[in-house]
């Protein structure tokens, strides 16, 4: 298409400016040596992969939010293919995520015992002994906190519990300003839409890593202040209602 | 300072291929074209600029560049073989600014080709500022919606959101 042309503009612009254009010839055949010596995982010269790296080292390192905005675009376009309609969007975005909350639970189990106290005491659930949550609450607690806080950098705004006597097993969790929707303008044909059914598709996994049956879903929810509010509705199975009675009448938290 | 961000009337932003796809009013009880004569406005400046572009004079270059290969060294008065721009280092650029006595028009080419053009009271300053954060924010929340299809019209409802209150803070 339009590739080719546009490069090379760049190029004869790049020119001009001297810096760009001394720098990239000589980047670029030390790329290709490193590809040349080993195809697939570049490997650094100390032999250390990511893999060799301890977990906790990349607690606190930052991700650039372009490429995750980039990458998270290029999944609602592919999940938007051979799709039917709004839900069965959301449901492809949901099986997107659902893996993920899965294999993060462990992470966060992981890093919420391994490190000093101070973390502990920062994370209010996680603190007790029995690290997995046993109660509705706890794990309610441990996703609006340290999950959040381990995806987004911040925790939650809201957990609300319905107000409804009809739907006990339901809990709302709010998102003033989801970091997935920052960027997404969905179009007026599709106003239902709410692309962080990813991020519900996490919590899913999540409750699901736990060994609470859950079924959850975002709901746009916008107000004057916040335009791209998000409520998290988390929906607990029945047999998760049963033994939840079971654990309070046994008093265990 | 206020009196300058009153003087953002509109903006308009065209496709590499001269299409509109993008119009706003930042005034309430500006006259308004018809979408037709906006449509024809953008073709008819992309083809202006693009014959600015193309009229920009030319130099000859008056001494032969020393070439290696060559080895007759004196060939003197040569035919004026090969011109260039009075700056070869700064790129070629169409219509950048055109001024009337009650507005004035600026045009920002981005190196993709899309161009911003923005119609400001003569007397505002920092036009640049303003442009270069109509193209931050066009290229955070047009090009980074998934929903929106390359070089059709813009409709992002973040985007609309953040110009106005972008534009709306500064005043």
């Amino acid at each position: 298409m339009a590739g080719p042309p546009r490069h090379a503009t760049m190029q004869s612009i790049s020119n001009g400016s001297t810096l760009q254009s001394g720098d990239r010839p000589q980047a670029q055949p030390s790329q290709q040596q490193l590809s040349q010596q080993s195809p697939g995982l570049r490997v650094p010269s100390n032999r250390k992969t990511i893999y060799d790296r301890h977990l906790n080292r990349s607690r606190n390192t930052e991700l650039s939010r372009a490429s995750f905005a980039f990458l998270f675009g290029e999944m609602v376009t592919y999940a938007q293919r051979r799709v039917t309609g709004i839900q069965d969007l959301e449901k492809r975005l949901n099986e997107q995520g659902y893996p993920l909350g899965l294999r993060l639970l462990d992470l966060l189990f992981y890093r919420s015992t391994s490190t000093s106290s101070s973390a502990l005491s920062s994370s209010s659930t996680s603190s007790s002994p029995p690290n997995r949550p046993l109660r509705i609450i706890t794990l309610l607690h441990l996703i609006h906190g340290p999950l959040w806080r381990l995806l987004f950098g911040r925790a939650a705004d809201a957990l609300e519990h319905s107000v409804s006597p009809d739907t006990p097993n339901e809990y709302m969790i709010t998102d003033n300003d989801p970091m997935v929707n920052t960027y997404i303008s969905a179009p007026r044909d599709m106003s239902m839409l709410n692309c962080a059914a990813y991020v519900a598709g996490i919590i899913e996994g999540v409750c699901d890593g736990c060994g609470f049956e859950t079924k959850v879903s975002a709901h746009n929810q916008p107000t004057e202040l916040w335009p791209s509010r998000t409520v998290f509705l988390v929906r607990f199975g029945d047999s998760v209602m049963e033994r939840e009675k079971v654990l309070e009448r046994a008093g265990i938290k | 300072m206020p009196d300058n961000n009153r003087g953002v009337f509109s903006l308009i932003i065209i496709n590499k291929a001269g299409g509109l796809i993008y119009q706003r009013e930042f005034q309430s009880g500006l006259r308004q074209l018809s979408t037709n004569d906006y449509l024809v406005l953008a073709g008819t400046f992309h083809g202006v600029h693009a014959i600015t572009r193309s009229i920009t004079p030319k130099i000859p270059i008056s001494q032969p560049a020393p070439s290696p290969a060559t080895s007759s060294p004196s060939t003197t008065a040569p035919a004026p073989s090969s011109y260039s721009y009075p700056n070869p280092g700064v790129p070629v650029s169409g219509l950048d600014y055109l001024e009337t006595d009650k507005f004035r028009l600026t045009c920002f080419q981005t190196l993709t080709g899309t161009k911003f053009l923005l119609f400001t009271d003569p007397l505002t300053g920092n036009v640049d500022t303003i442009i270069q954060k109509i193209y931050e924010l066009y290229a955070d929340f047009v090009m980074k919606n998934p929903f929106y299809q390359i070089e059709m019209p813009v409709r992002c409802e973040a985007f609309d959101r953040h110009l106005g209150a972008w534009l709306r803070g500064r005043t």
